[in-house]
């Protein structure tokens, strides 16, 4: 069972205490979007054996999203982050790099 | 015979006797007993009969380990079933019964499977009853629940408590013997905060039985100095009885005390479970004997050669009178050894190991005791008790070279260190060739959060069988520094690995050597696993059932690998082990349920009005958390009678509902109206403050998600009204979009609908009443009018009034603070007394609702359905160029003017078509199975009407109005059904708007 550092509260959480959101940085495609962007903004979802990027909502705490870096293979989680961001903030892409030399890196 | 000794057993208080029975034969032991002990010292040897085979079966072991003692233990309510003997402690009063045979342990019809071993190979069942196919239901599977099962289930419901708790820790030291208590005692005297925990109520581990000495002292006065300083540490908690049973993600691990097992009806909690979040693990949990494999091993009176030496050691219990002791190593000879000192006669070690010239061996030779080299069992004697053996030379094919007379075997292949929390979440191990055996691999440890070890294994359990390495390995495991403790023992020479007795054994010796003893599995077993192409060692294990029994192949698993690495002609680390599961000995269901039950199984949420309904005869109905009245009985009425007079009264006259439970979320901000416009499909900017409007929700998909009134509080303040399953999850969307998507967007959410009761007031009568409440609101037609909100106050009490209507009555419903919600529905129900008023329930509601055509979630909707199937085209607009589901609404599938869309059906015999019918159609699908064209949602007995109407998703429903369809039932009957308007009832909607 996880522990994720909720970066809004400052709480250790433990999983029970947080609620999943899937896949975190999806862009939203809305009216007039192509079925194609528009299907892979529904369905299409990573689901890699390594560096991964997540939402999680400290639901039993301060009810906020936030973002966390992991490794699903591992668990290891490399940090947490605001939900108020495009992409993962710089200093946790180094730090993964540090540990995963052969991660591909993110993109959008 | 086995029995108590006249001296010695550290364990037991000889003025402390306890009575006990066993099959209903009263017993004695001594406090400090476990039940096994207390067998033995009865001569209690056979305690069961296996599950296969219905073999007599002794103790073997003398802890978690033991595969054979399993009984039923207590009686009525605490009766519990397969509780292993060797991990019970003794209590005055206990009682047990055998398990697995019938009529009687000693004599069992069930034996005759023995008969039939050889009928009955591995993979028996699988090739017996798979045909013909039709006998697996009615013959083969009656059969063998007949014959199968360990124990039986008690009755009664249990009528202890047991709880859960948690805790916290940088270090969690598991095994209390001395590498256990050496690594606690350097975390702790480090300042770290440690838990230090043993599964037995005793502590010491081996080293105390063995006689080793620790820092010049003897091990037992060690073990109890150590516990002292523990115990004195106030950053260390020190826990008997207490066994950890498995280790998850980011140093979880889960711990199972046995407070009350012993002093069972005490009052305290039976079991509590654990939940400690660990900063490390350090696993000092020891090392299991392993079983030899020869012929007969599994005669009552054949023990681990370890667990003789406890019985002795511990409890002063002499398992036999002529021991016979075979081993592959020196460690065996410790058992002849405590034998000899306690006065018991060992006729003879057997070692299969030519040369045998060791320190111990030694000391065994002085005591005049045999020792004969290269010599292997080739069969023991005895049936419900060994007799005797039969030796012969190891590197044979089993020819007897002589026969010794004994009542018992200890047997020792080796040790196996107990790598289970090193393994239950990754760890992984490898193979010892010196010791023949697996270890685990620190370069492959488990890892945490941070990507690091999170546990490190110390001592026996990091294969350090000898007591000096052990401590040196646990002192440093611990953290250390300083000099570790020391330890003095006789040297050990090398083992020699030895998986089967002789190892030339032919068919016939095989098939009677025991790998697993609880599942009946054989070497002949794996042998033939192996032939019949099975090479995964997993398969291997559920093909024949080796270690699948519910000790989990504690003492039969490397034995059964080496077997198959044998027959599969490869290294024992290629054919690697099975994975280790927690739990690491069973806990029980009810720990792992804790407190959760009854009452407390879920939270329930109450409205403010929730007794008065109780007292009122409410008919309860689980609505999420929520309990609301389904309707309310009066004294004789049924359930069916009562739902209509509330339905009659409330249309005819006046009816009350308890609407608190419906979602109340404010929103509010400078972009409050921007946010709304993106979460319902209508436009609710444009909503002018004092009014209201019907919304709905969807997904991103356009499937509908939610709906409810909505109604502008101020400028900047919107009301949203979901459904009573909806609100905590509607809130947490409109935070989702908030947090993750819009947050530069200057909004506020606050999920208010705990905060408020709300009533509604519904029928012809509501005006009335409300104004003889008095206030200062003016609640006629033209001042507060349909669709509009209003607040002030009604009798006396603070109260916003939105005239809106559910049911097609005139209807208010009336938000009062929480804390006066009860009031002021008692207010109502006495000023409605001249109205006859009645409450009503969410039946009526529903009813009331299907009588308009008005839509429910989750009946109209079931996550596939968007608006325009409901015919809801007029909830969305048109105008905005974006909203939550616009995008899903216009793919292809959702545009197709072919879809299941909302009509009623109407019975011309008025009958009620039953609840989820389908409409079929013509042909079959792919599936072979019959083709549909609608399905019924929604289906009642109307009482306006007194007939039955329906509500249904129909192909193209809405242009085949008057078309007559053929509905079959799951009653077997077929429902005539007429396409009509979804609205039954006053569809001008002259009644609400009066
Ligand atoms: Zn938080």
């Amino acid at each position: 069972m996880l522990i994720l550092t909720c970066p809004c509260c400052g709480v250790a959480a433990e999983e029970t205490e947080l609620q999943p959101g899937g896949e975190a940085h999806l862009k939203r495609f809305g009216p007039g979007s192509s079925d194609d962007a528009f299907e892979a903004y529904m369905f299409a979802r990573a689901n890699p054996k390594g560096v991964h990027f997540e939402r999680w909502r400290h639901a039993y705490g301060c009810g906020k999203w936030f973002l966390a870096a992991r490794c699903t293979a591992t668990l290891e989680v490399f940090g947490t982050y605001s939900a108020q961001t495009k992409e993962p903030p710089a200093e946790i892409v180094t730090k993964i790099r540090a540990k995963r030399p052969d991660w591909a890196g993110w993109s959008a | 015979m086995s029995t108590r000794l006249a001296q010695g057993g550290r364990l037991i208080d000889r003025q402390k006797p306890l009575r006990f029975t066993f099959n209903g034969l009263p017993m004695e032991g001594y406090e400090g007993d476990t039940m096994a002990a207390a067998l033995l010292a009865n001569d209690r040897m056979l305690v069961g009969r296996s599950f296969k085979y219905h073999r007599p079966r002794g103790i073997v072991a003398s802890g978690a380990e033991e595969p054979n003692a399993l009984v039923g233990l207590g009686e009525g309510a605490r009766f519990e079933p397969n509780q292993r003997v060797t991990t019970t402690e003794l209590f005055d009063g206990a009682s047990a019964i055998s398990q697995n045979h019938w009529p009687s342990l000693d004599f069992d019809i069930g034996a005759i499977n023995a008969r039939l071993a050889r009928f009955l190979p591995a993979g028996f069942y699988y090739k017996m009853f798979i045909h013909p196919r039709p006998f697996w239901k009615h013959v083969y599977e009656p059969f063998i629940r007949q014959s199968a099962g360990l124990g039986r289930a008690p009755k009664d419901r249990d009528p202890d408590r047991y709880e859960q708790a948690y805790g916290f820790c940088d270090v969690a030291v598991v095994g209390g013997g001395v590498a256990g208590l050496a690594a606690a005692l350097a975390a702790g005297r480090a300042g770290k905060r440690v838990w230090l925990m043993e599964q037995a109520a005793h502590w010491g581990g081996r080293a105390v039985v063995d006689g080793v000495t620790v820092d010049g002292a003897a091990a037992e006065d060690w073990v109890a100095a150590a516990l002292a300083e523990l115990g004195g540490m106030a950053n260390v908690r020190v826990k008997a009885r207490t066994m950890a049973a498995g280790l998850y993600d980011h140093g979880y691990l889960l711990a199972y005390e046995r407070i009350a097992d012993h002093t069972p009806g005490d009052g305290r909690p039976r079991h509590r479970l654990w939940r400690i979040r660990a900063g490390q693990v350090i696993a000092a949990t020891g090392a299991i004997e392993r079983p030899l494999a020869f012929a007969g091993n599994d005669v009552p009176g054949v023990m681990l050669a370890s667990a003789v030496r406890d019985y002795a050691v511990n409890w002063a219990v002499s398992p036999g009178d002529r021991t016979v002791i075979v081993t592959n190593n020196d460690d065996a000879y410790r058992t002849a050894l405590a034998l000899a000192d306690a006065g018991l006669v060992v006729p003879a070690v057997v070692d299969a190991r030519a040369c045998v010239t060791g320190a111990l061996p030694q000391a065994v030779r002085d005591r005049g005791i045999r020792v004969l080299e290269g010599r292997g069992i080739a069969k023991v004697k005895g049936g419900k008790r060994v007799t005797g053996v039969a030796i012969c030379a190891q590197a044979g094919e089993g020819s007897v070279l002589e026969e010794i007379g004994c009542d018992a075997v200890a047997m020792s292949g080796g040790w196996s260190p107990v790598v289970h929390l090193w393994s239950h979440c990754g760890g992984k191990l490898a193979w010892d060739e010196a010791g023949a055996m697996f270890r685990p691999d620190p370069a492959r440890p488990p890892t945490g959060a941070d990507g690091a070890a999170m546990v490190v294994a110390a001592g026996a359990a990091n294969g350090h069988l000898q007591a000096a390495d052990c401590l040196a390995d646990a002192h440093a495991a611990g953290g250390g520094t300083g000099a570790a403790p020391t330890a003095v023992t006789e040297a050990e020479a090398p083992l020699e690995p030895v998986w089967i007795m002789p190892q030339g054994a032919g068919p016939a010796l095989r098939a009677k050597m025991w790998l697993d003893y609880q599942n009946d599995v054989k070497v002949s077993d794996v042998q033939l696993a192996a032939r019949e192409g099975y090479e995964s060692v997993e398969h291997t294990k559920r093909y024949t059932t080796l270690g699948m029994a519910t000790d989990q192949g504690k003492l039969s698993n490397i034995n059964g690998l080496a077997v198959l690495s044998e027959a599969l002609h490869q290294p024992i680390p290629a054919t690697g082990t099975t994975t280790f599961r927690p739990p690491y000995t069973p806990i029980s269901l009810a720990a792992i349920a804790g407190e959760a039950k009854g009452e407390l199984f879920q939270p329930l949420r109450r409205t403010p009005m929730h007794d008065w309904h109780e007292a009122h005869g409410a008919y309860w109905e689980p609505v999420g958390h929520w309990r609301r009245p389904y309707c309310y009985q009066r004294s004789g009425e049924g359930i069916e009678d009562a739902v209509r007079r509330e339905v009659r009264n409330t249309r005819n006259g006046l009816g009350l509902l308890d609407a608190s439970t419906l979602g109340k979320i404010v929103v509010k901000g400078p972009d409050a109206g921007r946010f709304l416009d993106m979460l319902y499909t209508n436009m609710m900017s444009t909503l002018p403050v004092g009014k209201c409007r019907y919304g709905l929700m969807c997904n991103e998909q356009g499937f509908l998600s939610d709906d409810g009134v909505v109604a502008r509080l101020s400028d900047d303040t919107w009301l949203c009204h979901t459904t009573s399953g909806g609100a905590d999850r509607i809130h947490g969307w409109m935070e989702d979009w908030l947090q993750c998507e819009w947050w530069d967007w200057k909004v506020y959410t606050a999920n208010l609908t705990e905060q408020f009761a709300q009533v509604a007031v519904v029928g012809p009568k509501a005006r009335a009443v409300l104004e003889k409440l008095g206030g200062d609101i003016d609640l006629s037609a033209a001042a507060l009018p349909f669709m509009h909100w209003a607040e002030g106050t009604l009798g006396g009490i603070s109260a916003r009034v939105f005239r809106i209507s559910f049911s097609g009555e005139l209807s208010y419903e009336i938000a009062v603070p929480a804390g006066q919600g009860r009031a002021f529905w008692e207010q109502l129900i006495a000023a409605g007394e001249d109205f006859g008023v009645m409450p009503y329930g969410t039946e009526a509601l529903h009813i009331m609702r299907a009588e308009k055509g008005f839509i429910m979630i989750g009946d109209e909707t079931d996550g596939t359905v968007i608006p325009q199937d409901l015919g809801l085209d007029w909830a969305i607009s048109k105008k905005k160029a974006d909203f939550l589901g616009k995008r899903g609404m216009e793919r292809t599938h959702m545009t197709d003017p072919n879809r299941w869309k909302l009509v009623g059906l109407e019975t011309p015999d008025g009958s009620v078509i039953p609840d989820g019918a389908y409409v079929p159609a013509t042909g079959v699908n792919a599936n072979g199975q019959k083709n549909t064209q609608g399905r019924v949602t929604s289906t009642y007995h109307s009482p306006t009407l007194d007939r039955g109407i329906a509500m249904a998703l129909v192909l193209n429903g809405p242009d085949r109005m008057g078309e007559v369809l053929d509905i079959p039932g799951i009653d077997g009957k077929v429902y005539r059904a007429k396409i009509v308007s979804p609205v039954f009832y006053d569809p001008e909607g002259e009644k609400q708007n009066v």
